[in-house]
């Protein structure tokens, strides 16, 4: 829209055409800046993401024959595990996110507080994120599997001699349970580190003034910071649950068959050379992520105004 | 308070992208994403295939690419005991399921074949085969006419056609070993080397009285190879097939002992991927699975455990000879060293060695495996046993599936899942669960394979 008129200017004098020249080539460059610095992250973004997520829909739909087909889709559905992977991804969801938020909230807070050797602690607390998923539901094996620290204890302290299965897929509460205190100690760090962050951002007048309008330690923390850092938690609710809905490695490595999830699902479709049967589930993950997460902007939206108070 | 607080924070985030950077600079190279479960047998990361080997000489190391010898330590046995004597540098790259056929396909597809030679078992080849992947080897195996090939394994190698699409490259086969300390609750009167599904059940359940703990295990888990057990064991001991009588009568009498049985399997079997280790830690006093995934709990104790065939049912004592084969693609890189490396391979002194470290028996007759390792040796005696039982019944691989070879394990694993974990009715089950065999038959128009008798036309489940 202002080329024309840069252009215009440029015709009127011919004296002042360089100097015009290169103000507009410094201006549109400028302007451009910001676009060519996000090159890159697109670039990147639409080869890993978007042109697999693309050719992912294609194979789910697409069948080797050449059709296109609901068939793999529909196989899905029936499949003798899909209502289980299902329920159970969605049950460990529900049950682990909120202890997560619980166990990050307290954390940041507790950080937040200073306490003594509280720095210390969050490099403690930090470690887990430097475990990768399989690793994690490695050690959490090491200690429910049926010789493991668990039961040993219990063993030798004499509380139960006989080993107990807490894995086995007959008692789904303990090998939910098992699940649910891998992923939590596994994911708990990155929702700490954001909540560390949100906390820090928060200006220390607001908690000052509180302060000097008698404001107790707990009504600080319930009126002031936590809504605060409402933004950290939606960054952090959406991050967690969009990772969740990929859980795999801990469950495959603590519950081997015995509990399906959809992410296994998939790899195991893939593993028994069914591609598009791995497709349509990675697309369903997509979809429910997709949805969770626009449930998420919407259902936790902070408004400026809000902010503001 | 707060810039007291954001430099550990700082620091923390620092080194969080520090360590992060580094250990993607480690992974990046060639690094296929394969998670691996925990005990499970895959795919061993080829950027450390490169990394064993020495520097690659100018011409480059050929790229075996292989669906066996994928666990960690077999790669490794690979890499420095079995390919060091090679003639040639090789790059060893085994892959899990997935990767192992879709790699090769890709390069196809790209036009751009990177891999020398391609070694799996028989069943892995059909999905290279029709995609006319395979290379004919009738030249080569002219040239290695000296090796004594049994003609049956020659046979399964032309894939039902008159082209040699791999040559046989080792063997093996599924047995049961026990500890020591379990022989005590053996049924009085039972045979351990001629035993019967009935007096394993009675044997477990004993087992499972005395010591208080289901201590009979089978490799149930995402990567376990149960499959085979229904497949290529209880399936031909029951019924005499595995195709052809799927929802007999004789089948439904079979899940019903295979549910009894089940009550003294120890329920962490869903996730066990091989045997080894529930043996060694004493989790599981009997068990049954391939002779590679027992082979490191018998080398690591000898002494304590016995290994015999696997139990015969009313139509004979089922078992499941596994073949591996070496083919070598069309338009393959470094031709003539991927022969080199194929009659390597075959040659009778490599075979002993194969037998030796990795327990997998040579398919030439000239080789020598007269010194095994003690571990080796309790399969080898077990095999021999159970080769030389009177009722043995030979149950083949599928043959002819191509790429539903997945779709046709997950028939058997769904059955179970269905019938054994959900407890629904066995003929309803055996019947739904026929139905999609035997669309899978009629897609791939496969004809019936040992131990069913041979069809006009896609095989037909009864």
């Amino acid at each position: 829209m202002a080329t024309p008129q840069v252009t215009g200017d440029a015709l009127a004098s011919n004296m002042l055409a360089p100097p015009a020249a290169n103000r507009s080539f410094a201006r549109s460059r400028e302007r451009a800046l910001p676009f060519l610095l996000l090159v890159p992250s697109a670039l990147f973004l639409v080869i890993f993401f978007a042109v697999p997520m693309v050719q992912a829909l294609i194979l789910s739909i697409h069948s080797p024959d050449g059709a296109w087909t609901l068939q793999y889709f529909e196989r899905m559905v029936r499949d003798v595990n899909f209502t289980d992977a299902v329920r159970n991804t969605f049950l460990i969801i529900l049950v682990a996110i909120p202890l997560q938020f619980l166990f990050a909230i307290v954390m940041g807070l507790l950080l937040q507080n200073k306490l003594r050797g509280s720095s210390l602690f969050l490099y403690f607390w930090a470690i887990p994120l430097a475990v990768s998923d399989l690793a994690a539901g490695l050690v959490w094996l090491a200690i429910f599997g049926d010789r493991g620290f668990v039961n040993s204890f219990l063993r030798t302290t004499g509380i139960a001699p006989i080993a107990f299965s807490w894995l086995s897929y007959e008692n789904y509460g303990t090998l939910l349970m098992a699940v649910v205190i891998a992923e939590v100690w596994r994911a708990t760090a990155i929702v700490m580190v954001i909540v560390v962050a949100g906390l820090q951002l928060i200006p220390p007048d607001y908690m000052e003034a509180a302060e000097v309008f008698g404001a107790s330690r707990w009504q600080r923390i319930w009126h002031v910071q936590l809504p605060l850092i409402r933004p950290s938690l939606q960054v952090a609710l959406i991050l967690r649950t969009i990772l969740a809905f990929q859980v795999f490695a801990v469950v495959i490595a603590l519950a081997g068959r015995a509990m399906p999830v959809l992410a296994s699902e998939a790899y195991n479709r893939y593993g028994e050379l069914n591609p598009n049967g791995a497709a349509a589930y990675a697309f369903l993950i997509l979809t429910i992520s997709l949805i969770t997460t626009i449930v998420y902007l919407i259902v936790l939206r902070t408004s400026e105004e809000e902010m503001g108070q | 308070m707060n810039k007291l607080n954001s430099r550990p924070l700082w620091a923390l985030l620092g080194t969080i992208l520090v360590v992060s950077l580094a250990l993607a600079g480690c992974a990046a190279p060639g690094t296929v994403p394969t998670l691996t479960p925990p005990t499970a047998a895959p795919a061993a990361q080829p950027a450390g295939a490169t990394a064993t080997l020495p520097p690659p000489t100018p011409n480059g190391g050929i790229i075996f690419h292989s669906s066996q010898f994928a666990p960690v330590n077999e790669a490794e046995t690979m890499r420095n005991v079995i390919l060091k004597g090679a003639p040639m540098l090789v790059d060893f790259q085994p892959q899990a399921t997935g990767p192992y056929v879709d790699i090769p396909l890709a390069q196809q597809k790209a036009g751009k074949i990177t891999i020398a030679v391609i070694g799996g078992q028989h069943g892995d080849f059909p999905a290279f085969v029709n995609a006319g992947l395979l290379d004919d080897l009738t030249p080569l195996l002219e040239k290695l006419s000296d090796r004594g090939f049994p003609e049956t394994y020659l046979t399964l190698g032309k894939m039902g056609t008159d082209k040699q699409y791999y040559i046989p490259w080792a063997q093996a086969t599924y047995i049961m070993a026990a500890n020591k300390d379990a022989l005590q609750y053996l049924p009085e009167g039972a045979d351990i080397n001629a035993l019967t599904y009935e007096q394993l059940t009675e044997w477990a359940k004993a087992a499972q009285e005395g010591t208080g703990q289901r201590v009979l295990g089978l490799p149930v888990g995402p990567q376990g190879l149960i499959h085979r057990f229904w497949q290529g064991y209880l399936y031909p001991s029951y019924t005499g097939t595995q195709v052809g009588g799927f929802k007999s009568p004789e089948a439904v009498k079979m899940w019903t002992d295979f549910k009894e049985l089940w009550k003294y399997v120890n329920p962490a079997s869903t996730n066990y991927n091989n045997m080894s280790e529930p043996l060694q830690t004493g989790e599981v006093l009997i068990a049954w699975d391939h002779i590679a995934r027992l082979k490191a709990a018998l080398e690591a104790n000898p002494d304590q455990y016995v290994t015999f065939p696997a139990p015969a049912g009313p139509a004979g004592r089922g078992y499941m000879p596994v073949l591996t084969g070496l083919a070598i693609p069309v338009g393959g890189p470094n031709r003539a060293e991927a022969e080199q490396l194929i009659t390597y391979l075959t040659d009778p002194k490599t075979q002993t060695l194969v037998a030796q470290n990795l327990g997998f028996f040579p398919v030439v007759a000239s080789a020598d495996t007269s010194d095994l390792p003690p571990g080796v040796k309790l399969e080898a005696d077990a095999i021999a046993t159970l080769q030389g039982s009177a009722d043995a019944l030979p149950a083949l691989l599928p043959v002819g599936l191509g790429a539903k070879g997945g779709d046709w394990n997950k028939v058997y694993n769904d059955t179970f899942q269905r019938i054994v974990i959900k407890g629904e009715d066995i003929q309803t089950v055996l019947n739904e669960q026929g139905a999609v065999m035997q669309s899978i038959l009629d897609e791939v128009k496969a004809a019936c394979w040992p131990p069913d008798a041979p069809s006009e036309g896609p095989c037909q489940v009864k």
